[in-house]
Parts: structure tokens; C-alpha cells; sequence
């Protein structure tokens, strides 16, 4: 069994959700780890889940990135192990310096809940391998600061070295570049403010984010 | 003991959404002579240190690590010594 990790901070609330989405639709072992859990050596997988850690306070991912977990977080993620934050987990990952740019307000205040149709812009990393090149998705999106922004330099680096994973299709928020998704440059740490937990089973609409965690699933049967 | 006021504000470049919309609820309130607003964060800081350079070190490094996120973010601060209480 491949082993998640899904850490849960004080305010995280999609932490269950993922853990169902490991558990009940990948099939395989899911974790709810605390925010004051110092190792993180036993897990293949960690997912840092969307909610308002820490109320939000401050910034967003502000004070969470300060949490005692966040030195093993580092640890596994410089150890080339997979990394995905989604969504408030995409805006601790930010703060905490382990992915470029920031989470700004979205640009009309306003919080948006909705099915987005995205583009899978790179399906050669260890999250997107189930997608076909170029594939139009749609997963869902519920978040008041998922305005993506990074200086000049910074989105000239992260299109040369392919680290653009998803786009919105019609950006709801203001992202620069329609950026959805991104990886670190090693490409084994992602950040992405749609939910794939929230499409994992027809009930919910579709099925596309099961796509990210089987191709997870696929990169860790290449290493087993 | 000193305390430090320190002021975080968006960088110009920066889109500030909220500060928009503060500026257009001005312009409902008749206020029609604001052409703009801009929004921060203003904190008071309490410091048990015995300069104004410890001082000043000190918060630029919480501005730096805490306070301000440097992709967006700028702040300014003053340091002044309090009296004996």
C-alpha cells in the first residue's frame, strides 16, 4: 500500500476528504497526521489540505508555515518526495518558501465555489502523468485569495523549466498567466488551488482528480 | 522597553482589491473628491530590549520573517523608547 500523509492544522477542513479520497477511491492508506507531528520519514505521499489554518490570520499559510510539522515537510520535500498542497495547502507551501509567488485576494473580492474547467499544461510530472498533454478538465474551485501572482523573472522561470502544471481555461480570479497549478523546479512539490479531492466520484460531478492521485500512484509503482 | 509601530503595506505594483472597494464605498458616501485608497496592516509592538538598534533588529527581522510577505508586501516602522512605568 502506498502511504499518504494528510496533515491536518488547526482550521484545516478538507482534511478528511482527502483522506476518503485516498482511502475510498485510490484504495490505498491514508493518514491524518497533526500540525505538532515531527516525522514524516514513514509516508510516500504528503498532502497539506485546504481550509483557513490558523483562521487565516495575518495572511494566509502565515502562521502555519511555522507549524512544528513544517521542518519535516521541508525535510521530505528536499529528499525529492512528493509534496502536494491544494489550496490553502498551495498558500502554505508559498509561505513557507518551498514554492515561488504568492496567493493574492482574487481580484473581485469576492469568494468563488465553482466547477472550473482547467488545462493540464505539463503531464510530465509525478502529479499529472494520468492526464493526456494538453487535457481540458474541470475540478472544483472555493477560494477568496487563489490570485496567483509572481514577479516577471519568477514567470519566465517557471514557463522555461515547465513548472506551470494547470491553467484555468477562464481565469475566475486574476491569476497572472491563468495559473492554476504549479510545481517547484525539482518538480516534486506541487501547489494547486482546485480541489481534486472534490472529484473523485461520479456523485460529485466527475472524476478528474482522481487523475492526480493515480498518477502519484503510478510514480510510486515505477520505484517500488 | 520600547515600542515599535510598524506600518505593512502593498507594494504599488500590487492589486489591492479590498482597498477598490473601500474606495468605491467612499464614492456611494458622496465622497467624491478620494481618488484613491490604499489598505495595511498597523501593528504595536512591545520590545523588553535596551536600545533602539536591538530594537530596530529585532523587528526588522519578525517584519521580515512574519509580519511582511516580501513577494507583496513593504513595511516601515518607528522605534521609541518607553517611559519607566
Amino acid at each position: 500500500m502506498m502511504k499518504f500523509a494528510v496533515v491536518s492544522f488547526p482550521g484545516s477542513n478538507c482534511d478528511e476528504d482527502l483522506y476518503y479520497a485516498i482511502k475510498d477511491d485510490l484504495h490505498e492508506a491514508a493518514t491524518i497526521v497533526p500540525h505538532t507531528t515531527t516525522d514524516l520519514s514513514g509516508f510516500d505521499v504528503v498532502l497539506i489540505p485546504g481550509g483557513f489554518s490558523y483562521g487565516d490570520y495575518l495572511r494566509s499559510g502565515a502562521i502555519a508555515k511555522f507549524a512544528p510539522v513544517m521542518p519535516a515537510v521541508k525535510t521530505f520535500a528536499q529528499a525529492g518526495r512528493p509534496v502536494l498542497g491544494i489550496c490553502n495547502g498551495f498558500q502554505i507551501l508559498t509561505e513557507a518558501g518551498l514554492l515561488p509567488g504568492t496567493l493574492q485576494h482574487n481580484r473581485q473580492m469576492q469568494f468563488i465555489c465553482e466547477p472550473e474547467p482547467l488545462k493540464v499544461e505539463n503531464n510530465q510530472t509525478m502529479f499529472t502523468s494520468a492526464f493526456q498533454d494538453q487535457q481540458q478538465i474541470t475540478l472544483p474551485i472555493a477560494h477568496g485569495e487563489g490570485n496567483y501572482y509572481c514577479d516577471e523573472a519568477t514567470l519566465m522561470r517557471l514557463r522555461e523549466n515547465h513548472q506551470i502544471a494547470f491553467t484555468y481555461q477562464n481565469n475566475p480570479n486574476g491569476s497572472v498567466s491563468d495559473i492554476a497549478g504549479i510545481t517547484n523546479e525539482a518538480g516534486n512539490v506541487l501547489g494547486m488551488m482546485p480541489h481534486p479531492e472534490r472529484a473523485v466520484e461520479t456523485i460529485q460531478g466527475g472524476t478528474d482528480g482522481l487523475l492526480v492521485f493515480k498518477s502519484l500512484l503510478q510514480a510510486h509503482l515505477r520505484t517500488v | 522597553m520600547f515600542l515599535a509601530q510598524v506600518h505593512v503595506t502593498y507594494k504599488p505594483s500590487i492589486l489591492d482589491p479590498q482597498a477598490v472597494a473601500i474606495k468605491n464605498a467612499m464614492h456611494r458616501l458622496a465622497f467624491d473628491q478620494v481618488t484613491a485608497v490604499r489598505q495595511g496592516k498597523y501593528f504595536e509592538i512591545t520590545l523588553d530590549v535596551s536600545t533602539a538598534e536591538e530594537a530596530e533588529s529585532q523587528i526588522e527581522a519578525i517584519c521580515d520573517q512574519l509580519l511582511a510577505n516580501p513577494n507583496m508586501e513593504t513595511y516601515r516602522y518607528e522605534v521609541k523608547e518607553l517611559a519607566n512605568q
